[in-house]
């Protein structure tokens, strides 16, 4: 890659990730499987096109009128046993989880995998005020032991191959518990039998468990938690008391409307007709289940995505993760270039909105793609992620660029030069006559590399219009 | 409730919304044009699917009369050699009725640790999905509360196919009480963590035996 300016921000950390070639073939490998499978799963349902349809409105009129459902959503979480909790930000959130476990005595959490509590970065707050979170998702596990970062929504461990994942079991289990079995190989079966017998007593001494949310049903106060392992009903069953952060957009109206998520996300996300295991709750119930239940309903940045016209629609995401699984641009650089725990394209128009534009990874992100729109043929709630990057790339050049302020000089020239046809013929006129001294190559650096692979066009020896005025 | 106080997130949060909505169009309603169900009503093509399903996702699948479910069940027990079955209230006495084996009951409610040293579980189920080889418990009678079918290894659960089997998740959702805990069960513990290739077994029963009775 060049460094040459092409008036749009580079994408930094990509860079360094289309060289590694162990990971470009795991990506490779991992994204070209699921995609032939989800395309099965999807073409099962002959009314795909109308379930999408729908999931689509439900969450735009669901976004339209979202203090109504979550204020009804409060109503029944607490009408049920539980509690609930407002965090306008990040650090609020993390305060609240952090004296919440604080206030039951204990110093260790068993978490489910969840994107928001990633985003909040909330294993470092707690391990801040000496809380210790242990992962409990398999992709998440091999993440936190390899003092990794996740690099995928629905799999954070894609970026990693089998043999990786052993060498991280074999040195790092002992480390944060019951280690690895001696010999341990390198087939999944055998790692996940790892993962098993590592997690198990975490699990059942675990007094306090945390979570996301892929759904919450306003009407009637119950949250939904999708998954495969059971490590996400260990912990939504076995502690004593559940904190559940989940982001504001995540709630549907009605519990009817599950009847269409239910059929959208697994077979976008894993490709399969249903994943193993899905846990519905409402509040506590006696005898079964933490006894404890709190919701930390959590903005962070949603609300400034909501005021956006354009933009609140990638707020519709149901975090399947289809979009990356078909990205090209994905595929080569990786989750980690994307700089934010929500990579690929959702992430390419969620990271920027929530976080606003201001470093220089995250102006990047809405030119981190071809605009291809495979994305957007995927969507299992149709963002038209094109749309918000294009949108998102306008919001980026308006703040003022050097390269673009020389883009607009130039264009206003044009723009003078063609409304002027007695000057443009003139310059025209000069133009050919010093052919002969034009250059092969252009000067400066910058043009100078546009020119290492192009030839510039040559000129003819009369403009046409002088040419056409003779020959006519 | 409590009021919260003025000025807190609560306010801020729900008053960041309105601002950010106010001036947004209604949206299109939501059209439910979509199916309620993908299979034509037939009970005995519903079952074959329910059983074709539920082994495609490694569920190991048995089929018999009421008459002969006791028998099957002591064989099921008798060949995985479990010693001990956790029974939780509800189960038929005569579901019990060709097996000797050792029941624990979860009563007074049992420890994590004394659910894991347990070798098989024993429930119904409140429904069974056909589309998507799904099981639907919802800590109805029979089926315990949610820990009794998550720590043992072995989960055995018995459908009545006569009133228990429905084709889709559209027919499924208005036969179950949201109030009510509920796990959905599609296939034993899997994950696809590792290069996206899945693996059944992690941290919820790795085997799942479904007997489909009727």
């Amino acid at each position: 890659m060049s460094d040459t300016y092409l008036g749009m921000p580079s994408f930094p950390q990509a860079k360094a990730s289309t060289r590694d070639t162990r990971l470009r073939a795991n990506l490779t490998h991992a994204t070209r499987t699921i995609r032939d499978k989800r395309a099965r799963a999807v073409a099962e349902l002959d009314d795909w096109a109308q379930l999408r349809e729908a999931g689509k409105r439900i969450k735009d009129r669901t976004l339209r009128h979202l203090d109504d459902h979550l204020v009804q959503l409060e109503q029944n979480v607490t009408a049920a046993g539980g509690t609930v909790h407002w965090a306008a930000d990040a650090a609020e959130a993390n305060r609240i989880v952090a004296d919440l476990v604080k206030a039951t005595g204990e110093r260790e959490v068993v978490k489910v995998k969840s994107m928001a509590t990633q985003e909040i970065e909330l294993n470092e707050a707690l391990a801040a005020e000496g809380i210790t979170a242990y992962e409990t998702d398999l992709a998440e596990l091999i993440v936190q032991l390899g003092e990794d970062r996740p690099s995928h929504i629905l799999v954070p461990a894609i970026h990693r191959n089998r043999g990786e994942v052993r060498d991280i079991f074999a040195a790092k289990m002992g480390e944060w518990g019951r280690p690895a079995p001696e010999g341990l190989g390198d087939s999944p079966a055998e790692l996940a039998e790892a993962a098993r017998l590592h997690l198990r007593e975490k699990f059942l001494r675990a007094k306090v468990g945390i979570s996301g949310a892929n759904f919450m049903v306003a009407e009637t106060g119950t949250l939904v938690v999708v998954e495969s392992e059971g490590n996400g009903r260990m912990c939504l069953t076995l502690p004593e008391t559940l904190i559940s952060v989940v982001g504001i957009e995540k709630v549907l109206p009605t519990w009817r409307d599950l009847e269409v998520f239910l059929q959208l996300l697994p077979r976008s996300s894993t490709a399969e007709r249903m994943n193993p295991y899905t846990s519905f709750w409402t509040g506590t119930s006696d005898g079964d289940g933490p006894r404890n239940f709190h919701l930390v309903l959590l903005d962070n940045g949603r609300t400034d995505t909501l005021a956006d016209e354009v933009g609140r629609q990638a707020l519709r995401c149901i975090r399947c993760s289809a979009c990356l699984n078909v990205c090209p641009v994905y595929e080569r650089a990786g989750g980690h270039a994307y700089g934010s725990v929500y990579p690929g394209p959702i992430g390419a128009i969620l990271t920027p909105q929530l976080r606003g534009t201001a470093s220089a990874v995250d102006a990047s992100l809405p030119f981190a793609s071809t605009l291809c729109g495979a994305c957007y043929e995927v969507c299992p709630v149709a963002i038209d992620i094109p749309e918000v990057l294009v949108h998102l790339r306008e919001q980026v050049v308006e703040r003022d660029g050097p390269g673009h302020r020389t883009e607009r000089a130039v264009v206003r020239a044009g723009s003078w030069l063609l409304d002027h046809p007695a000057a443009l013929g003139a310059v025209e006129r000069w133009a050919s006559r010093t052919r002969g001294l034009h250059p092969r190559r252009l000067p400066t650096a910058v043009a100078r590399a546009w020119t290492d692979s192009r030839d510039l066009p040559e000129l003819p020896e009369a403009p046409f219009r002088d040419w056409w005025r003779k020959s006519r | 409730m409590t009021v919260p106080a003025k000025g807190s997130s609560r306010e801020r949060i729900l008053a960041r919304i309105r601002a950010a909505v106010q001036d947004a169009a209604e949206p299109p309603p939501v059209l439910r044009d979509y199916r309620d169900s993908h299979q034509p009503d037939d009970p005995a093509r519903l079952l074959d699917l329910l059983a074709a399903n539920l082994a495609d996702y490694r569920a190991v699948v048995h089929r018999c009369t009421g008459a002969e479910l006791p028998a099957v069940i002591g064989r099921i027990l008798a060949e995985r050699g479990s010693r001990t079955l956790l029974v939780p209230d509800g189960v038929p006495e005569d579901w019990l009725s060709g097996t000797a084996v050792e029941r624990v009951r979860d009563h007074p409610p049992l420890a994590p640790d004394r659910l894991d040293a347990v070798d098989s579980v024993l429930t119904g189920c409140a429904l069974a999905v056909a589309e998507t080889g799904t099981i639907v418990l919802d800590a109805g009678p029979g089926q315990g509360r949610r820990a009794l079918t998550l720590v043992p290894d072995h989960h055995l659960c018995v459908v009545r196919t006569a009133d228990q089997v429905v084709a889709s998740v559209p027919q499924a959702l208005p036969r179950l009480d949201p109030s009510r805990p509920q796990t959905w069960i599609s296939g034993p513990s899997a994950t696809s963590d590792i290069e996206l290739d899945r693996v059944e077994g992690v941290h919820g029963p790795r085997t799942l035996e479904v007997v489909l009775v009727g």
